[in-house]
């Protein structure tokens, strides 16, 4: 009851002073406003970062063979033959976070189908690619395990290449083609992935399994890379370990001596350009707190204000029975109804401008609702927290002096 | 015998101004009983306003004693001082100290909003049956810029009515208002006091203080004189004597 008349007398006061109100809440609109936005901004970027290297496979894990720098010439991982297909069936045996794995061997080489040809890479691997990858087929079916163990001669194709190849859009499924002249049947066309995050177009690739690669174009008998998928995202870090653990153990490898292979998630990478939007993120927030915080100010500086040109109020008021604490809590409600309005104000505000930003600028946004939480919650707080000076300040005002302050 | 609204004894009140100690009120006392109109009159420095917010509990004196409707005021907290003057005192102030962009019938409902036991539509019938009083019944909505002086103080009276108080207690409460006026509201005085109602009026005006039952005038912190007015004027009457204003 007595909250309710002090809410009533608060809200009269905001009524009778609207534009002065509406002034007082600007700095607050505008600051929650601005959080919320820029919040937005910084999770949309760091969203859209992740959802492309998501879309490469975010769990994805690759074992590449030594890092050489042990020599004075570094050579490129790719030359160096430390990593066999033992090693393969070592990690698949005796890891327990990886849930697909597959060897992988990879050359250039032209494609050539009749009149038309194409350079490319063809990388051989085995049927968990896809799932590895996380890209599935358009049209056709994968290579089996038993067509592995053949070493069939068959291809999955990528749209580039069937692009090039097959120009007058025939079905590539079912026609033959010749890599680096030797001839493979087309069983399957992949999904288009389109560019990566670097510019890599993802669709110019053809798949082979890795034992018809080794031994009939590369002519080799190990291993390029290894690709992996770990359980869950989470859990790649700790696949990570795990593998390395595997494969130092297998090198025969002394605690003194380095790695002479790589072991790379995804979410390294992620953490590495996430890393540069958030820094951004912080930034604009920590910018617009402080126009938060000066709203806040400004919040104190008007209560301050009203107090003092309401002391003759406040006389009469305390004259017909208002105590200390009624004051009190007038002043304060004035300060929190004013401040939770600006702060809901300020809310439609921000979403008003994320949409805006999102469709006429074109960036990415995502309006994370702990951003809402919080900026609400931080304007409520310093609705007490500056509106409790001057409302302190009413409340021990001597009755008699403010009966008679002109 | 009739019901002792305010009991005074030996009251003193003593400031302290740097080294100096002024002495306001040197030991007064006086009974009040219900359905008196009593005014205090004085000099500026007689110890007149010093008397008024002890009176009405915004002050407390340094000794002595002093009861309202049998409770003793000495020692009670500022909270505990409030409520006394939400629950037995109605105030009227020389300026009126209407809230500005208030409709008189908020105004008037204002004491009653410190006071949770009321409820809403109670506070609102008390209001309008007060403005009815005094006979602004019509006048429920108009803010005080809308409303003349004498209007104004009515809107006060009201405001000083609605809380049942044992005692209503006026400060100067004509000197703002011209001599028609103030007789007018004077006779409003006399009109409630019939009613029952006490009613303190502290002024320096001696024609007002012919209309009211008893008065008690104070000198340098001292009561000089305390006398019953055998000869009360009815304001009413004054009213009708002065000269006609031409409209």
């Amino acid at each position: 009851m007595r909250i309710l008349n002090l809410l009533k007398i608060a809200y009269k006061a905001i009524v009778l002073n609207k534009v002065r109100t509406l002034l007082t809440m600007l700095g607050i609109i505008i600051g929650v406003a601005s959080v919320i936005a820029m919040l937005a901004i910084g999770e949309g970027s760091k969203e859209s970062i992740r959802s492309t290297i998501s879309s490469m496979g975010s769990n994805m894990i690759t074992i590449r063979p030594g890092t050489d720098d042990r020599g004075p010439a570094r050579g490129s991982g790719g030359d160096v033959q430390t990593l066999t297909l033992d090693n393969y069936e070592t990690i698949k045996e005796k890891s327990t976070l990886l849930s697909y794995s597959t060897p992988v061997v990879n050359g250039g080489g032209q494609v050539i189908s009749g009149a038309n040809n194409w350079p490319s890479t063809i990388y051989g691997v085995n049927p968990e690619y896809l799932d590895i990858k996380v890209v599935g087929l358009q049209s056709g079916s994968m290579f089996t395990d038993a067509e592995v163990k053949t070493a069939s001669k068959v291809v999955i194709l990528g749209q580039t290449v069937v692009d090039n190849v097959f120009p007058d859009g025939q079905d590539p499924v079912g026609q033959m083609i010749r890599f680096d002249n030797i001839p493979f049947k087309v069983i399957g066309v992949l999904e288009e992935k389109g560019e990566n995050t670097f510019g890599q177009d993802q669709d110019d690739v053809v798949v082979a399994p890795y034992t018809t690669v080794q031994k009939r174009i590369l002519a080799i008998d190990y291993l390029n890379q290894i690709m992996a998928s770990a359980v869950s995202e989470d859990d790649a870090p700790e696949a990570v370990v795990e593998v390395t653990d595997i494969l130092r153990a297998e090198h025969k490898l002394m605690d003194n001596e380095d790695d002479d292979f790589s072991v790379r998630s995804m979410e390294e990478l992620i953490a590495a350009f996430s890393s540069t939007s958030e820094m951004l993120t912080v930034l604009l927030v920590a910018v617009a707190g402080i126009s938060l915080l000066i709203g806040g100010i400004g919040i104190m500086n008007i209560m301050y204000v009203s107090v003092k040109e309401r002391t003759k109020e406040i006389g009469l008021r305390m004259a017909v029975g208002g105590k200390g604490s009624d004051i009190l809590f007038q002043f304060l409600i004035e300060a929190i109804l004013i401040s939770i309005t600006g702060g809901l104000l300020g809310v439609i505000l921000g979403l008003s401008a994320t949409v805006f930003i999102e469709k006429f600028l074109h960036w990415p946004t995502s309006v994370a609702m702990y951003s809402i939480v919080i900026s609400f919650a931080v304007c409520a707080v310093t609705g007490i927290f500056f509106g409790w000076y001057p409302a302190k300040k009413a409340s021990a005002l001597d009755p008699i002096t403010a009966l008679r302050y002109e | 015998m009739s019901k002792e609204i305010i009991k005074i004894q030996d009251l003193k009140r003593e400031f302290t101004m740097g080294t100096e100690t002024v002495y306001a009120l040197r030991g007064i006392s006086f009974t009040i009983e219900e359905g008196e109109f009593v005014t205090i009159m004085g000099s500026s420095g007689s110890g007149k306003s010093t008397m008024l917010n002890i009176l009405g509990c915004l002050d407390q004196p340094t000794s002595g004693i002093y009861e309202i409707d049998g409770v003793s005021m000495k020692d009670l907290s500022r909270n505990e001082l409030a409520t006394i003057r939400n629950e037995k005192i109605g105030f009227i102030f020389q300026s009126y100290n209407l809230l500005a962009r208030t409709s008189a019938i908020e105004n008037v409902e204002l004491p009653l909003l410190y006071n949770s036991k009321v409820s809403t539509e109670e506070r609102r019938e008390r209001a309008i049956k007060a403005l009815e009083m005094v006979g602004l019944g019509e006048r429920l909505h108009h803010t005080p810029s809308q409303l003349s002086g004498g209007q104004q103080q009515r809107v006060a009276i009201a405001r000083s009515l609605v809380n049942n108080p044992v005692m209503i207690l006026a400060d100067e409460a004509t000197g703002n208002l011209d001599t028609r006026t103030s007789y007018e509201i004077m006779s409003l005085f006399q009109e409630l006091n019939k009613q029952g109602i006490t009613i303190t009026f502290v002024t320096h005006e001696p024609d007002i203080a012919t209309f009211s039952s008893r008065t008690i005038v104070l000198k340098d912190g001292n009561i000089i004189q305390d006398y019953k007015n055998q000869n009360i004027q009815s304001a009413a009457n004054e009213l009708a004597k002065l000269p006609k204003e031409d409209h």
